[in-house]
Parts: structure tokens; sequence; C-alpha cells
């Protein structure tokens, strides 16, 4: 017989080692996330002072762009290949298996960019007071937009060209996320304490944590027959 | 072996934006039988076995399991369904034996292992090399492995001998007797014929043309 | 009370009744538009400093209103139709979501009209106004997403799930944009309390929110009949309908 966590671990392990045959397509989020932070000096100015000031926004807009741009490939491999209808088909709840996928996701693109996300401080010159909270942030806020993204990711799974529709879907709904995370990161430059904000943050996760694989699992069980 | 149908579906009508694919489509199937769905493409076989496999929503009618409505046993039935549908849910990157290992800790797939099913199905030799360099019949096979090792008594196979050549067919067809010798069921659509004599058919345009 | 629950759901039943219901609901909405129109341009007293300028506010307030109560409407469909499988409640949020795109962007539209001569510049990042923003981009998410799916049902299904999502994520973002912007301006009505505003420039506004609402049930009704007839074209009490018998 099947068991609850025999089958929420084989999907992370499948997900996981199918990722680490495609160890090329992990790197691509990474480097869009470098570029495009790349073009911030270029676009506006180089100068530290002014970079410092846009280090905590232009990060987390980027870091929110990079997990959005690999969220696309959250569902639709699955779907496309069938594994996705035999996901559906196990008689193990679709919310704790739709959970496991959501976690090796977050695994292999958000966990990344949060580490790569240091690197991009020192190149914005962000002062050395808002690197912690950066990093803390990140970890929260990515896991959201993977949450999030996975009820947005569900309802476009069977739709051609989704991926526009996925971003403006689920966009508007990672601006509390983008407030919250990003004016930490500011509170904690400008000197100011920032655990509360921190912990709001990580209200906001525990709270999606709660209702988004549960939404994602209704939205795929509508989303395959689109 | 008793005579209580496993499925009974009655009066199943589905319809995509008011186009009827079929109306009050009623049957069961027993234990010991295999039914063909035939008839030409577009007529909604696919459609009536994704419903029957309860991917598709329900619009009108009723699926009973065992004589009890599948809503309130979806768990039971889907512990002893196998389903293969035209993507056969194998991942390219990872090798037959993978695909079935992480497949089993899905379904109760756990009469053989998955050396000894891929070797009855004829892939010996293509256990540990990954699926994306199997040729489409091969992959065809690897799918139809899992049902030498689930322990489901209904299958719901969609267009399973595609693909498949003459031994294959033959393989695929000694599985089904197999199975429906061990009391077991089967819901399969096919174009082609099959050699079984058991078969039963039901044939979706002649329903389709008596709804219009 | 079933019984009544599920006649009401018969999209044939809902459009006979809601057809004898129309004729007043437009009277209704064009008396009140009208008063309140002529009343809040002609006879309430000018602002003490914004002068005329203010009297936008008549548009304005009652669409930001109902821009913000639309997604509820439009939600709370959503969920009808999805926990008792009611056509009808799918019907009405399809007809809700362009609706309240339409009256989230006059809110937006008239705001940047009134913003030129009293701020000066047509466009600030104020809380309210951003709130009203993000609140444009969730209907355009969800009219883009119903327009993609090739079936109603699927595209019904879909927007409603969508929907609730974000009606649970409507007051985070709500407040977290109004910490993010504090210094923006109390709230001008109140529920509980006296009115800030003058009752001579109050008053027509509460006809013209009383004729926004009359407009809102007025459209919602019409756009929803129309989905039913659309949907239902292939019945025959449609084409009873169509032929005029």
């Amino acid at each position: 017989m099947t068991t609850l966590s025999g089958a929420f671990f084989g999907v992370i392990h499948r997900d996981l080692s199918i990722a680490m045959r495609h160890r090329g397509d992990l790197l691509n989020p990474l480097f869009f996330f470098l570029i495009v932070v790349t073009l911030v000096p270029l676009g506006i100015s180089p100068e530290p002072a002014r970079l410092a000031a846009m280090a905590p926004g232009m990060i987390w807009i980027s870091a929110l762009l990079a997990t959005l741009l690999a969220l696309d490939n959250l569902f639709q491999a699955d779907f496309a290949d069938g594994s996705l209808v035999q996901m559906m088909l196990s008689p193990q709840p679709l919310w704790l298996l739709v959970l496991a996928k959501i976690i090796a996701h977050w695994l292999v693109s958000g966990l990344p960019v949060v580490l790569f996300a240091p690197l991009l401080g020192l190149m914005l010159s962000l002062p050395q007071a808002g690197f912690l909270p950066l990093l803390l942030g990140l970890v929260l806020g990515t896991a959201v937009f993977s949450l999030i993204g996975a009820v947005g990711a569900a309802l476009t799974v069977a739709l051609h060209k989704g991926s526009v529709l996925l971003s403006l879907v689920v966009m508007p709904l990672y601006v509390p996320v983008l407030i919250f995370g990003s004016s930490a990161v500011q509170r904690a430059v400008d000197g100011m304490s920032y655990g509360g904000v921190l912990a709001i943050l990580a209200a906001v996760s525990a709270f999606t944590l709660l209702v988004a694989p549960f939404a994602a699992a209704g939205a795929l069980k509508v989303g395959i027959n689109g | 072996m008793s005579s209580q149908p496993l499925l009974e579906f009655q009066a199943l009508t589905f319809e995509r934006d008011d186009w009827p694919l079929f109306s009050d489509l009623s049957g069961a199937i027993k234990a010991g039988e295999i039914l063909q769905i035939t008839g030409p493409n577009g007529c909604g076989k696919s459609t009536l076995l994704h419903i029957l496999a309860t991917i598709e929503p329900l619009n009108i009618g009723t699926l009973r399991w065992l004589g009890e409505d599948i809503a309130k046993c979806r768990q039971q039935y889907l512990a002893d369904v196998a389903f293969i549908g035209h993507q056969a849910g194998l991942k390219s990157a990872l090798s037959p034996r993978e695909n079935l290992q992480w497949l089993s800790k899905l379904h109760p797939l756990s009469r053989c292992t998955s050396a000894a099913a891929l070797a009855r199905i004829g892939l010996a030799g293509f256990e540990d090399v990954p699926c994306y360099t199997l040729s489409a019949g091969q992959l065809r096979r690897a799918a139809l492995a899992t049902l030498c090792m689930t322990q489901a008594r209904l299958w719901l196979l969609d267009e399973p001998l595609t693909a498949l050549d003459v031994q294959g067919i033959a393989d695929l067809e000694a599985l089904l007797l197999a199975h429906v010798e061990n009391g077991g069921a089967v819901v399969l659509s096919s174009h082609q014929p099959l050699a079984n004599p058991a078969v039963r058919t039901l044939a979706l345009d002649a329903m389709a043309e008596a709804a219009l | 009370m079933w019984q009544w629950f599920h006649k009401l759901g018969s999209p044939r039943w809902f459009y006979q009744i809601s057809g004898k219901f129309l004729p007043w609901l437009a009277v209704a909405c064009v008396v009140l538009i009208a008063t309140g129109v002529v009343w809040g341009l002609a006879f309430a007293p000018q602002d003490a400093r914004q002068g005329n300028s203010f009297r936008i506010i008549y548009i304005h307030v009652p669409a930001s209103f109902l821009a913000l109560a639309g997604y509820y409407v439009m939600a709370a469909a959503g969920a009808v139709g999805m926990i008792w499988k009611m056509k009808l409640a799918d019907m009405v949020m399809v007809a809700a979501a362009p609706l309240g795109a339409a009256l989230t962007f006059i809110a937006l539209f008239t705001g940047a009209v009134w913003g030129k001569p009293t701020w000066g510049t047509y466009w600030i990042w104020d809380a309210r106004i951003t709130s009203m923003l993000v609140l444009l981009f969730l209907y355009i998410g969800i009219i883009a997403l119903s327009r993609s799916f090739s079936t109603r049902e699927t595209s019904a299904r879909a927007c409603a799930i969508l929907a609730l999502v974000g009606t649970v994520n409507i007051p985070i973002i709500y407040k977290s944009v109004d910490w993010w912007y504090t210094l923006h301006q109390p709230a001008t009505i109140k529920l509980s309390g006296a009115p800030s505003m003058h009752p001579d420039m109050f008053k027509p506004l509460l006809v013209m929110i009383l004729g926004f609402y009359c407009f809102y049930a007025l459209v919602l009704l019409l756009n929803t009949r129309t989905e039913i007839l659309l949907r239902e074209r292939r019945t025959t009490w449609v084409k009873e309908l169509a032929e005029g018998k």
C-alpha cells in the first residue's frame, strides 16, 4: 500500500532528481536575476549612493521576477507527459503532493535566488546592515512567491501561452510580500528595527502555507480540463 | 465471483459548451469483463474514460463503485483503479525503473518488482537508460509495465495499442486476459478489434447519432 | 427555502423574474442619478479650498465604493457557483468582472482628473489610489483568465478560485499599501460617527451612491441576462424567446 509520507517524499525525490539532470535549467533564473540587477546601474547611475538607495527594492523586484520565470515549469511539464494525472489519481491527498512539488520547486528555484542575493547586494552597494534582513526576508518571501504562484500555475497549466497570463494573474497578489520584504531591508539600512516587519512577513508566509496547497490542488482539478 | 458490478455508470451526459458529446449513457462493468469503447475520433472516448477515472468532473449522471456513489468513496475507488492515458506519465529524464519506483509511491504497485515487470513487458536491458532514449513503442511498454505491478482491480486504458508492434499487442492482450481471469476488469478505448473473445464493445458513435 | 434556492438557480426562472424588476430598477437608477447629478453639480455649495473641482467626488466616491464591493460580489457568486454547482452564480460572476473593472477604471480616472487641480499632478502614489490600481490588476487577471479557457464551465471554476484567492488577499494588500503609504488623507466618510463633510455636500453624495448601487444592480442584471441567453441559446425556451413567441 502507498503511504502519505512515501508519496510526499517520493514526489520531492523525483522532482529533485529531475532537476539535477537538467542542471543547466537551474542556472537560468539566476542569470536572469544577475542580468536584471546589472541593468540597474547601466540604466540609472553607477553612483554608489543612488544605487544603495534603490538596492532593497531592486533586489526584491528582480528576485520576484526570477521566481516568476521559474514558475511556469512547476506543473506544465508534468501535465504534458501525463504524470500530473497520475498524481491526481493517487489515493493520497492531492494537496500533499502539490505541497511536495512546491517544496521541491522552491528548493531548486527560490533557494538559489536567496543565496545569490548577497552578491547582488554587493553589486548595488547595499549597506552592511541590510544583508541579514534581505536574506531572512527573501527566504520567507520566495516561499510565498512559490506558494501563491502554484495556484496561478495550476490554473493556467493547460493553457497555451499560459506564462504571460500566469504573471498577470499572480503578480498583483505578490504586492504585500514585496512591500514588507523590501521595507524590512530599508528599515535596517535606515537604522530602525526590522523584526516587526519580518514577523508580519512570517505570518503571511505561514498563512499562505496553510491555504495555498489546498487552493492549488483545487485549481489543478479545474486547470487540467482547460 | 459476486454478480455485483464493480463500476456502474448511469445516465451519463456530457456536453462541452452545450455541445453534447454523449447523453444518457448507462452501463456496468463486472469482474472478469473487458469493455471496449469504440467510435470515430472526437466522439468522446477519451472524455468518457476521463469521467470514469474522475479526472473530468461529472456534469449529469452517477458513477457507482461497488454500489456506492463515487463522490463518497473516491479514495477507495482510486486505490483500486489503474489509469493510463495518451500521455503515459513517464518522466523522460528518468529511467523506466525510476519512473516505476516513484509511481509505486503513488499507486499500489506491489504485485511484483519493477525489474520483473519490465522483463515481462519486453524491456529487459532497458531498465536504467533514460526514457528519452526509448522509442515510442518502448515508452508505451514501459507504461504498460505498471499494469504488471498494480493491484488495482479496474484498469482504464486510453488507446493502449497505440505505437505497439504485433508482439507488443499480443503481450498486452495476454496481460488483459490474465487480469480478467483473476477477477479484474478492463475498460479500454481502441479502434482496432482485440483478439480476446470476452470483449464487450460500447460504440459511442451510435450513441451520439441517437442523441442528435 | 431550498426549493426557493434551486428555483433561483434556474437561469430560465431568473431571466423571467429579473425581466419584471428591470424597468423599476432602471427608473430608480435614472431618477436617483439625475437628482444626484443636478443637486451635486448645481446646488451643493462650493468647497472652501477646492472650489468647484471637488464636485467630481459625486462620481469618484460611488465608483470607488462599488469597485471594491463589486469584487466581493464576484467572489461570492464564484463561491456559490463552485460549492453548489449553480450555473446561474457562474453567470453572475462572469457578468460582474468587466463591470467591476470598468468601475475601478472610472474611480482611477476621476481620481486623476481630480488630482490635477488639487495636487497639481494627475498621478500620485497615494495609498488609496495605489490600492485601487492593484484592484484593477486583480480584475484584469480574472478577465484575462476567463477569456483563455475553451469551455465556459472550466473558465467559471478557474475564475472563482482566483477570485477567492484574491478576496483573501485584498485585506492584506490594502493593509500593506496603507502601511506603505501612511501619509494619506483620513477617510472622509465613516460609517459610524458624523460625516466630516458639510451636510449640504454630503446629501447629494448619498443620493449618488444609492444611484450607483442601482446602476450596478441594473447593469449586472443586464449582463447576466445576456450571459444566460448566450449559454442557453440551444434550449427551447431561448429559441421561443428569439422567435418572439
